[in-house]
């Protein structure tokens, strides 16, 4: 028996922009009834990874406009300058929400919030926690989401499907992991914050449930995915695991040294001058490659790495401020950073593509919402900043949380025996997938060569002909899914099922990625080129808009929204 | 490195099959550099796909992956695999119902962590405009510990009180709980006091310390529990001598 639930909107996804969004809409109607549907439980979310903090103007010599232009210089211009103004202004306001909220930012000896340096901000504006900012930021929203019984959580539920009726999203369809049963919830809008999708590559800084879902959800429902191509190495992730080591650690005055000892972002021209380790994400991992080719990587048991130097910066000061950063090197690769340098190589960290949305979080189907790194408002463009996405979860999160439910209250309610006819159809799908007999394809197996192929084709560096093997490999791939091999049928959660789901969004996203990556000829911030390597503004300055169609993903394309800032070459 | 053999005796429980946990062994070539999450993941992606267990961040932060390894609660994307001699033991963790294998039920937890109100309680709430709070470093030491809980659940499986009275608060909640009532920021003290005082609260506490033994986060839940043994008590006795202004 299918139950049904029903709820003002539908929120999926329990991170930061899932709670921000939860809490904004009983905030802004104390009678909403809100329903925050999670895969697993929302503290568990892949917000509790995030390390180095999140950015808002908040001192003397800083302004909105500074950090404006920061974040448009380093979208390579592919920010749209509406959404960064918006984003700007509203950034302080919400981490001092997140402060009222009991964030346990850290503080200067006047009981200020303290702020520290990060990438490409040409001022000190990211506000942290110690090196832990996504974690207390992620606790700080559970546990003040507990206060609102307006909010009701369905937690360790999978959402298999979005309901649309009529040209309208009405609701969601969830598998309930631990009871194996099926459920409709009914909603007259959906918000999808469920983040990205670094676990389509093999090595990435991002948790097992960073599947895409959200994205896949929106997209088999024909809204478009938007500059799937531009995807963030971090430049410093630890070999082996690709745990991530914060960018705060060179906030806080870390060297990057290559196999010689020397600094080379100083002793050689990799493009981020004065910077130098302050230089954007995008920049100083191709450095790092480029090192690494020349020959003057590190060799180490995990292969060729370079060095991350916090010897300098002292025992006290890694105490106070980057504590995790010292238990994460001891526990991972057994190195103490107060003595010796930590082994790093740039890893996959960060979507900056996703669904595509406007400035309130709307996409292009009514009454369909999405924000967080799911989303992509083109705030980040090209290359996003360190620390602008902890802030985008709760700027976005909030403004998609106000306008979905606005949007619910002037909308009618769907043709619910429509809106059931397609939850039994999912139901019947989700039941044979799980009592599948025969197959001959591994989830283990699809999942490797899909993680092969994207490391391959869409790397720090790509050429025409390696994504172009990825674009056939993803589609090839895809179609294999089909021949999936299923081995256990039990209810009760079945974690096999659930990757089995995972792994079907992932394709899907992968492919996305790569006919998106195939067709920019050009390099502009992630998307670097080797046989391309300038921007071309002239032929380019447009985002990807990747859809689902007729059984294949057909692109197309979608202006800029510029402002006050006319593009020009990105030097640091 | 080249690998070794270790056997992995777990335990497993499906209610749809089982009627009860049988312990199944799974003898594999592992990586020395592995932890026992990065073994479990290799089972179940190559040995045997109907192992069910909790992971996410394998980075020790999103507290999903405790379980109970050799008999000791053990967050196990941190529990170094050579700590652990050529036969490992994987169950759930102790004092939970499981769920199935080495998941078990957490929604106990949920309500308990509800009870103890954490949030930040203020008589007025204070507005964006006004901005943040001043809060000094030594104020925020105050707290800071306590808020390191990442809900991993393994001091509610080593805790001997949990193992008799199920409905007790545990170490996690009362820490938490107790956090806010040490943040400067936070006016709800008394209102905590009265959860704290209740039956199956912090005067259950044993003292056995086990909970902080296992904290993988070094919280110290059990200097917690203490703490707001002796707050309670003066709360509680406070009451009598300063009556208090609106609260009846």
């Amino acid at each position: 028996m299918l139950e049904i639930v029903e709820h003002d909107i539908v929120i999926v996804g329990g991170g930061g922009a899932g709670l921000r969004a939860a809490i904004a809409a009983v905030e802004a109607d104390p009678a909403a009834s809100v329903a925050m549907i999670s895969k697993v439980y929302p503290m568990r979310s892949h917000t509790v990874s995030a390390e180095g903090g999140a950015a808002a103007v908040a001192r003397e010599d800083d302004n909105f406009e500074m950090h404006g232009y920061d974040t448009v210089k380093g979208s390579d211009f592919l920010g749209d300058q509406d959404v960064i103004q918006y984003f700007v202004e509203q950034a302080p306001r919400e981490l001092t929400r997140l402060e009222h909220w009991g964030c346990p930012w850290s503080r200067n000896e006047d009981g200020s919030v303290a702020t520290r340096a990060f990438g490409g901000m040409s001022t000190k504006r990211t506000w942290y926690a110690a090196d832990k900012v996504g974690f207390h930021m992620l606790h700080a929203l559970f546990q003040h989401s507990l206060r609102f019984d307006r909010i009701v959580r369905y937690d360790e539920q999978f959402v298999t499907k979005l309901v649309v009726v009529d040209g309208a999203v009405r609701g969601v369809v969830a598998l309930d992991v631990r009871e194996g049963n099926m459920r409709l919830f009914l909603g007259r809008a959906v918000i999808l914050t469920t983040g990205g999708a670094g676990k389509i590559f093999p090595f990435t800084t991002n948790g097992n449930i960073k599947t895409g879902d959200g994205m896949a959800l929106a997209y088999r429902e024909g809204v478009a995915l938007k500059d799937m191509e531009f995807v963030q190495y971090h430049p410093t992730g630890l070999p082996g695991t690709g745990i991530l080591i914060t960018e705060g650690t060179r906030g806080e005055g870390a060297y990057l040294k290559n196999g010689r000892g020397e600094r080379f972002l100083i002793e050689y021209d990799h493009g981020v001058g004065h910077k130098a380790e302050l230089g954007p994400r995008d920049m100083i991992s191709r450095a790092i490659i480029r090192e690494m080719e020349a020959g003057r990587g590190v060799e180490s048991e995990w292969g060729l790495v370079v060095h991350l130097d916090l010897t300098h910066i002292g025992e006290e000061r890694i105490m106070s401020k980057l504590p995790m950063v010292r238990e994460l090197c001891q526990i991972y690769v057994h190195v103490d950073p107060v003595h010796e340098p930590i082994p790093v190589r740039p890893v996959v960290h960060y979507m900056m593509g996703g669904v595509d949305v406007d400035i309130d979080g709307a996409t292009s189907l009514p009454g369909l919402y999405a924000a967080g790194e799911t989303a992509c408002a083109s705030l980040n463009g090209a290359n996003r900043l360190g620390s602008n996405s902890l802030t985008e979860c709760l700027v976005f999160g909030a403004r998609a949380g106000q306008h979905a439910i606005a949007f619910a209250k002037g909308s009618s309610g769907a043709n619910q025996s429509a809106c059931q006819d397609i939850a039994e159809q999912e139901s019947a799908r989700i039941e044979s997938l799980r009592a599948r007999k025969g197959g001959s394809e591994r989830i283990a197996g699809l999942r490797a060569e899909m993680h092969h192929s994207m490391e391959t084709g869409c790397g720090v560096y790509r050429e025409q002909d390696s994504m172009d093997d990825t674009v056939r490999k993803t589609t090839e791939l895809r179609e294999r899914y089909a021949a999936l091999k299923l081995e256990d049928d039990s209810r009760v959660f079945n974690t096999e099922l659930i990757a089995a789901l995972e792994l079907g969004n992932m394709l899907l996203v992968a492919e996305a990625v790569a006919v998106s990556a195939s067709h920019r000829h050009e390099s502009r911030g992630a998307h670097a080129r080797r046989d391309q390597p300038t921007r071309d503004d002239q032929n380019f300055l447009y985002h990807t808009l990747c859809h689902w169609d007729s059984g294949g993903p057909r692109l197309d394309r979608k202006d800029v929204t510029l402002g006050k800032w006319e593009p020009e070459e990105r030097k640091y | 490195m080249s690998g070794s053999k270790k056997t992995f005796v777990i335990t497993r429980f499906d209610p749809d099959r089982d009627e009860a946990p049988r312990q199944q062994s799974y003898e594999i070539e592992v990586d020395p550099r592995w932890k026992v999450l990065d073994a479990l993941n290799h089972i179940k992606d190559e040995v045997d796909p109907s192992l069910s267990h909790r992971w996410s961040c394998r980075m020790a932060v999103c507290g999903s992956c405790g379980m109970m390894v050799d008999g000791k609660p053990s967050l196990t994307c941190k529990d170094s695999l050579a700590d652990h001699g050529d036969t490992v033991e994987v169950a759930p963790l102790a004092n939970f119902p499981v769920v199935r294998d080495l998941v078990v039920e957490l929604e106990g937890f949920l309500d308990k962590l509800k009870q103890v109100k954490p949030w930040i309680i203020r008589a007025k709430e204070r507005a964006v405009e006004e901005g943040t709070h001043r809060q000094s470093p030594a104020e925020h030491q105050e707290f800071k510990q306590f808020s390191m809980c990442i809900n991993c659940m393994l001091c509610y499986s080593a805790c001997p009180v949990v193992a008799n009275e199920p409905d007790f608060l545990g170490p996690a909640a009362i820490a938490l709980g107790h956090r806010y009532n040490l943040d400067s920021r936070d006016e709800g003290d008394h209102e905590r006091q009265e959860v704290f005082r209740g039956e199956g609260s912090v005067f259950s506490c044993s003292y056995a310390n086990e909970c902080s033994e296992v904290c993988p986060k070094n919280v110290d839940p059990a200097a917690a529990v203490n703490q707001a043994k002796f707050r309670a008590v003066i709360d509680w006795a406070t009451s009598f001598v300063v009556p208090r202004g609106g609260e009846g």
